[in-house]
Formats: C-alpha cells, sequence, structure tokens
C-alpha cells in the first residue's frame, strides 16, 4: 500500500507528489525517554506542496517526532534532514536559520499570555528581522490575521479568545514569517466538529496562499480525510501503513481499523 | 519590577525602622546612651537592615514572579514556541529579568534605607521631640561612603542573585503544572538563602577595608 503518489482531490487541486522534490527527510529515527522507547526507527519523506498526515493514537510519538525535526528534542539514533538542512549537526545560528523557514502549530496554541494578538504576531518580526518599523509591522499583522479571518482580534489578550480562534493566532504567527513548512501539532483536539472543519480549511488554504508543504499530526479521522494527501500511520513508534486516505479507511489492520469505527 | 515592589518595601522598611528604634531605645537609655540612637540606626539600616530587607522581600515577591511566570510557560509551550520560531528565548526571558532586578535592587535599597531612617526619626520625634535636622546630623555623622557603597553593591549582588536564581528554577521546570508551584517555591527559598549567604561573605570581604 505504500506509495509516493497520492491523488486526493480537494476542489480543483491535485496534488501528485511523485515527482517533486523531497523537502524534508527522517531516516531511521529513534527517541527513548528513560526505558520507554517512544520512536523504533521511522522513516519519511515530506515532498514539495504535500500535506502528509501522521495519524496515530496517544503516546505513538507523534509529536515526539515533529519536535525532533525543528530540534526540540534530539533523537537518538537516526538522521532528520530539512529544507537542505542536516538537523542533527547545526550549530545553534544554523537551527535558528532553520526554524524561521518551518512554522510549528503547537497543540495548546502556546501564544505568549502576557502580550496582546498584535504583540503576539509583532514577535517573531521583531526578534528575527529585526522589523521595527510600527506602520510595515502593522499591515503584516493585519494580512496575517486576516488569512486566519481574525483580524478583529488584534488587542485581545490570549485568555480573551475560545480555543478555536488560539489555534488560528497560533498559525497566524506561523505564517508571518512566510514558511516553507508548516507543522501541525493535533490542530483540531479539543475542538468542535464545526471549529475542526474550520481548522482544516484553514489548513488547505495555508497551503494554497503560502506555498507551504504540511505535516499533520492528529488522531482525528475527519481532520485525516479533509487534510491529506498521504497518510503515515504510526503504531508504537513505528511506520505501519503509508497510503492514501481513501486506501487506509478500507484496511483491515487491527491496529488501524478502530480509527474508522467512531 | 522595581516600582511594583516600591510599596511593599516602602511599608516594611518604614515598619522596620520604627520597630528597631523602639526595641533599641530602652536598653540604651538603660546606659544613658540615648543620643546614639540615631548613630546605631543608621548604622545597622545602611549597613544590615535596609539591604536585608528589601533582598528578601524581592526574593519573595520577584522570585515567585519569575520562577512561577517562566515555569507556566514552559508548561504551555510558550518557550518552545518562542525557540522553533528562531529567537533566542533565553536572551529574551533570562537576560532582561537579571538585568532588570540586578539594576533595580540597589535602587530599592537606597529608599529603602530612606524611609526606614524616616520611620525611625518619626518615632523618636513623636516620644521626645527631637529636630528633623538634629536627627539626621547624628545619622549622617556616622556613616561613611564605604558603608554606603557596600550596601550598594552588596543589593546589586542580591538582585543578580534573585533573577538568576529564579530564572534558572523557572526556565528549568518539569512536571507540568505541580512543577509550577515547585520552581515558585523553590526560586523563593533559594533565593533567600543566598541573601543571607551573600551578606555574610560581603560582610568579610568588606570589614578588610575597615
Amino acid at each position: 500500500m505504500t506509495n509516493e503518489t497520492s491523488n486526493n482531490e480537494k476542489g480543483n487541486e491535485k496534488v501528485d507528489v511523485a515527482d517533486t522534490e523531497v523537502v524534508a527527510r527522517v531516516e531511521n529515527l529513534k527517541k527513548s525517554f528513560g526505558d520507554l522507547q517512544v520512536l523504533k526507527g521511522i522513516s519519511l519523506n515530506l515532498h514539495k506542496g504535500e500535506n502528509l498526515v501522521i495519524l496515530g493514537r496517544s503516546g505513538s510519538g507523534k509529536s515526539v517526532l515533529i519536535k525532533c525535526m525543528v530540534g526540540l528534542m534530539t533523537p537518538d539514533e537516526g538522521e532528520i534532514g530539512v529544507l537542505g538542512y542536516n538537523v542533527r549537526s547545526l550549530s545553534s545560528e544554523e537551527l535558528n536559520e532553520m526554524r524561521q523557514q518551518v512554522g510549528f502549530s503547537f497543540q495548546s496554541s502556546a501564544l505568549y499570555d502576557s502580550m496582546t494578538v498584535q504583540e503576539n504576531l509583532e514577535f517573531p518580526l521583531k526578534r528575527n528581522l529585526k522589523l521595527f518599523d510600527k506602520k510595515k509591522l502593522r499591515e503584516l499583522v493585519k494580512t496575517a490575521l486576516q488569512d486566519v479571518g481574525l483580524e478583529e482580534t488584534s488587542k485581545r489578550k490570549p485568555a480573551e479568545l475560545s480555543g478555536g480562534m488560539k489555534k488560528r493566532i497560533g498559525i497566524a504567527r506561523t505564517l508571518i514569517l512566510k514558511p516553507k513548512i508548516m507543522l501541525y501539532d493535533e490542530p483540531t483536539a479539543g475542538l468542535d466538529p464545526i471549529t475542526s472543519t474550520e481548522i482544516n480549511e484553514l489548513i488547505l488554504n495555508v497551503r494554497q496562499k503560502y506555498n507551504t508543504s504540511s505535516i499533520i499530526i492528529t488522531h482525528d479521522i475527519s481532520c485525516a480525510q479533509q487534510t491529506a494527501d498521504r497518510v503515515i500511520a504510526l503504531v508504537d513508534g513505528q511506520s505501519k501503513i503509508e497510503a492514501t486516505f481513501d486506501e487506509l479507511k478500507n484496511t483491515k489492520d487491527p491496529d488501524l481499523a478502530p480509527f474508522f469505527k467512531y | 519590577m522595581g516600582n511594583r515592589s516600591f510599596f511593599l518595601v516602602s511599608f516594611t522598611s518604614f515598619l522596620a525602622g520604627v520597630v528597631f528604634t523602639r526595641q533599641s531605645r530602652p536598653s540604651l537609655s538603660s546606659f544613658g546612651a540615648e543620643s546614639w540612637l540615631p548613630s546605631l540606626v543608621s548604622q545597622a539600616v545602611i549597613r544590615s537592615l535596609g539591604p536585608l530587607i528589601t533582598g528578601l522581600i524581592c526574593a519573595g515577591k520577584l522570585g515567585s514572579n519569575i520562577g512561577a511566570e517562566l515555569a507556566s510557560m514552559k508548561v504551555t509551550e510558550q518557550i518552545d514556541a518562542m525557540e522553533v520560531s528562531g529567537t533566542r528565548p533565553f536572551s529574551f526571558l533570562v537576560v532582561s529579568r537579571v538585568v532588570a532586578t540586578t539594576l533595580m535592587m540597589p535602587i530599592l535599597v537606597v529608599f529603602a534605607d530612606m524611609i526606614a531612617l524616616l520611620g525611625s526619626y518619626l518615632t523618636v520625634h513623636s516620644i521626645n521631640n527631637t529636630g528633623f535636622k538634629l536627627y539626621f546630623n547624628d545619622v549622617s555623622a556616622n556613616i561613611t561612603y564605604l558603608d554606603i557603597f557596600s550596601s550598594i553593591i552588596k543589593a546589586t549582588f542580591f538582585g543578580f542573585a534573585v533573577g538568576l536564581i529564579s530564572c534558572y528554577v523557572g526556565y528549568n521546570s518539569e512536571n507540568g503544572t505541580i512543577g509550577v508551584g515547585k520552581a515558585a517555591n523553590m526560586a523563593v527559598v533559594v533565593s533567600m538563602s543566598s541573601i543571607f549567604i551573600i551578606d555574610l561573605l560581603s560582610l568579610q570581604f568588606i570589614n578588610l577595608f575597615r
């Protein structure tokens, strides 16, 4: 069932990843926490323009995988290549350079509590790009907020936002640096079905507008169905099946079939 | 940081000045040395009480604040979010706080000293109607530049220790929300202990110049 060709259609969009460039690559990645081996040699390729969904139960090592990819965690073994950078051998400066091209949307949104939405979005621009022109900052923040449909929230603090709004603002904060790759960690976790659908649509819009390649970590089948060009099912820290969503939903695998019963 | 601690530091310093004066006066009176009271109070306040009270108040207030804030940022992945956006959270979160506490502590100590002496003066004045000028002439006559300088240097080290320790425990906290409480607690306990240690070491060092 493994393939490198996906033909999941979304509107007029059809992504065929077979011939596109690989923008991120993971080979034989292993990671343990004490005696607990979370990743047991996972390998994957992310192609340009692709939405790759990593599907798996809680505790299967999905989040650890993408945290290793951006250097938030150090793997025990294996190779990680992102946008031509060998992540495991990067200096601190090179790692920051790489991270500026990779957007990471956290499960908890991770908005800075003490700052307003405007300040949250300005933060990476000021700190990374040393951009302090107030007019330019306002324009960029306004555009990013418009892209996620929340331009009226700029003066609010994160505590005044709903869960879905926080997710959107978190995504806007990563988009403001115009990333080439987006990593979404459980983008729909804890959201109602309507808001989840809105977030899934946002993920598709982001790809279209920003030309991003994305890895979407989820255990939410509807999220996988709506966003995936290709799905990798992770079971006990290992890649069990790599397929399109349509192929996966007919699986008889005892570890994966239950996903489609609920 | 300093302005938010100013009221608390002023309040405790004023009370310390009042209490110290009221407790010392009977002892000095029994030796017929009541006129030494301004001298005693000024030396006690500037050499030790002022910096110590300010340091302990700040260790409690700022230490718990910084420790808990950074720990909760860690728990809610805000620090990770700064890292993955390519910014250096250490310089933004830690350096700024350590610099702020280091610079603000000496300023707070100077205010605390003045307010403690004011409390002492008002106490003396209420008992035997001593004049403001007379009292502060006695105060200034017995204070040396070394006393003032050493007090400010000591306060600088207090501020540095409170900032550094609180940031360290907050930034490196673990175990979710339990870790936040532990970090706040640890920041206060270790900061306060370090203040007493620095106080003792600085006393030994300053005595070399006396």
